[in-house]
């Protein structure tokens, strides 16, 4: 085929040679055509125009896209074909056993690591060639919270504010907004180095809020807290809600079930399970749990519970309690609330003096319990037979 | 360009807080003290054209190979180790300006101390009263050697510094590229003598790379542009070869 021009020519052999490593390239491949091309009439010009607002910039509706992320290390996948979005204002919790591919996926999501491939965007921005855009936009605290050693908390908050692109009076008022948000006032003159545990914590906490990122994220941020921090953790995210979008990943499953409005759980790189916390609790655990604490003989309650017909299970019946009260724990399949009627059923016994009953919620625990099986038995669909010997 | 007025001044700042530095800084005038002293003691016994100080200068090498190793290894070994990098470069700071804050540190340190040595000089002029002693020529010239090979010097530190997590191996790494550069180009002008089939570079490419050369012409006073091209150019070219290595994403994993 002759050369259409050479300029064109030139291009398609520098796009082979160099797309591979500046993807960008290819973005300017429509302007150089449209400039190699003759001019038209008006109609197809209208064409065009109409062409560009297929493309419109992202809704900011959706802060977090990721589509099929996958990034694989020498050998091992990381994280394998993850599809999530996160949207605006939302809390987001990541949940996964170690190594299942939460920090690295945050990681990517800061654009400090480079996805093997797939595509995520940050606010419309795709974090592998806008990073210095999505810089912009996010508060991120990495795993193992790194802060250097011999500068003062506020001097290193200040200086964080300063690089984020906070000015005089504004970095000022968020300086001490983020310190006290974070408890922090008091300990603003102190060095790092000597701070506990749970003060570093709150710095890189602090460090993360202070520029009022559109996107937070954060790396087991309650990681060696006391239970006063924790609390105070829970209610400072809480209280970003609807402003900010984050992300948080956490081993404490009950702080994750509090704060977050969407669950996100990851194993050996995978998406197992996505969905808020009550339906994922409806999904995964499918039965209800009852406890009773009653005084009088187990093998009549056992009797009373066949009769009643309620499609009960005693599970354990424990005779433990000092003032001659038993605690018994039952269980029903399905969704059906059969809590009512087993009130009713066992208040009429006159054999018995019932003190509570109590309907146990299954926690996230178990949620995560049953993911992360379900999630192994789809992996390791049947176990490995037996060598013979001999 | 404001970030980086904010970097440097950070590290500046780190740097004079230290007690390290105060300590690097003391010992390191008390071993040039002592280089200087055994310099005016050589003039004692003998009769020398020069001043002491164009010998001093010529002894630059000494504490070259010591001090820009120790001044520039932590500095981006260290911020990998403890992982201060990841939250440095996840703000909207960019790789160059990172680079050229830690350089703009070093260097100026490594100035400064060069600086305070001129003392050892007023100190005896203060006793021999000898007026040739402060004859402006040497000076500058020696003065403006050490700036610009500093320059050279302090990137190469850098840059060794940037692609290790490990200050020993920064250290040594940059230890051995400023023995390459200072001793190894006088190595190959010796082979060169040899004969041209033993070394495939060209003569002039050779004596472009003589460090101790450029130090002895500048301190007689003159002042070579090629000289002043080399030390800006290869400084130049190893604060890329840095920003390029804190800009790779390979080692991040």
């Amino acid at each position: 085929m002759p050369s259409i021009h050479p300029v064109a020519d030139a291009w398609s052999l520098l796009e082979t040679m160099g797309g591979a490593f500046f993807p960008k390239i290819a973005q300017f491949k429509p302007f150089l055509h449209k400039r190699l091309e003759p001019k038209r009439d008006s109609l197809s010009l209208k064409g065009c125009r109409a062409n560009v607002e297929h493309f419109p910039k992202p809704v900011s509706e959706t802060t977090i896209q990721v589509e099929k992320l996958v990034k694989a290390y020498a050998g091992v996948t990381a994280v394998n074909e993850v599809t999530f979005s996160v949207k605006k204002g939302e809390i987001v919790g990541f949940l996964g056993p170690n190594g299942a591919g939460k920090s690295t996926t945050m990681r990517i999501l800061t654009g400090f690591v480079p996805a093997t491939s797939g595509r995520a965007t940050v606010c419309g921005y795709c974090v592998a060639t806008e990073s210095h855009k999505i810089r912009r936009l996010i508060g991120y605290m990495p795993e193992n919270n790194p802060l250097p050693d011999e500068m003062r908390v506020g001097e290193y908050l200040r200086l964080r504010g300063k690089l984020k692109g906070l000015h005089r009076r504004r970095l000022k008022t968020r300086l001490n907004e983020s310190l006290e948000m974070c408890d922090l006032t008091r300990a603003s003159s102190r060095i790092i180095g000597t701070l506990s545990k749970g003060y570093r914590q709150r710095v890189g906490i602090a460090d993360a809020i202070i520029a009022e990122p559109d996107v937070i994220i954060m790396d087991e941020p309650t990681i060696g807290l006391d239970p006063h921090q924790i609390l105070l953790i829970r209610d400072l995210i809480a209280s970003l809600r609807g402003r900010m979008s984050i992300i948080i990943s956490s081993h404490i499953l009950p702080e994750i079930e509090m704060t977050c409005d969407h669950v996100v759980i990851i194993n050996s790189g995978r998406i197992v399970a996505a969905d808020t916390p009550e339906n994922l609790r409806r999904e995964f655990v499918s039965r209800n749990t009852y406890q009773v604490e009653f005084k009088g003989s187990p093998e009549r309650f056992a009797a009373t519970i066949a009769d009643a017909n309620l499609d009960l299970t005693i599970e354990t019946q424990e005779n433990g309690l000092a003032d001659g009260y038993r605690t018994a724990t039952l269980t029903s399949p399905g969704e059906n609330d059969a809590g009512e009627l087993l009130l009713a059923c066992l208040a009429r016994q006159p054999d018995f003096s019932l003190r509570s009953v109590h309907r146990l919620k299954p926690t996230l625990e178990q949620v995560f319990l049953a993911a992360t099986r379900r999630s192994w038995e789809v992996l390791m669909p049947t176990p490995p037979s037996p060598k013979k010997i001999g | 360009m404001r970030h980086f007025f904010i970097l440097i001044r950070q590290e500046v700042k780190n740097l004079s807080l230290a007690p390290g530095t105060y300590v690097a800084a003391f010992l390191f005038l008390l071993v040039m003290g002592f280089i200087f002293q055994g310099v005016v003691e050589a003039f004692s016994t003998r009769a020398h054209e020069e001043i002491p100080m164009v010998i001093f200068f010529q002894l630059f090498w000494l504490p070259v190979f010591f001090m820009v190793p120790l001044l520039t290894m932590k500095s981006f070994a260290e911020e990998k180790r403890q992982g201060t990098l990841e939250t440095l470069l996840t703000t909207p700071v960019t790789a160059c300006q990172v680079v050229l804050a830690k350089f703009g540190a070093s260097y100026l340190l490594y100035v400064l101390l060069w600086v305070i040595t001129y003392g050892f000089n007023l100190i005896l002029y203060h006793y021999a009263k000898d007026p040739r002693l402060l004859e402006s020529g040497p000076l500058l010239g020696g003065y403006l050697f050490i700036v610009l090979s500093g320059m050279l010097f302090i990137a190469i530190g850098i840059f060794a510094s940037s692609l290790t997590r490990n200050q020993l191996v920064a250290g040594i790494l940059s230890f051995a590229l400023l023995f390459g550069l200072i001793v190894g180009s006088r190595y190959l002008a010796d082979f060169s003598i040899a004969g041209p089939q033993y070394i495939p570079l060209s003569k002039t490419w050779i004596d472009y790379l003589q460090v101790f050369q450029h130090v002895e012409d500048f301190s007689r006073g003159v002042i070579d542009t090629r000289a002043i091209f080399f030390y800006l150019s290869t400084a130049c070219f190893f604060l890329v070869l840095s920003t390029l290595t804190i800009d790779s994403k390979l080692w991040r994993s």
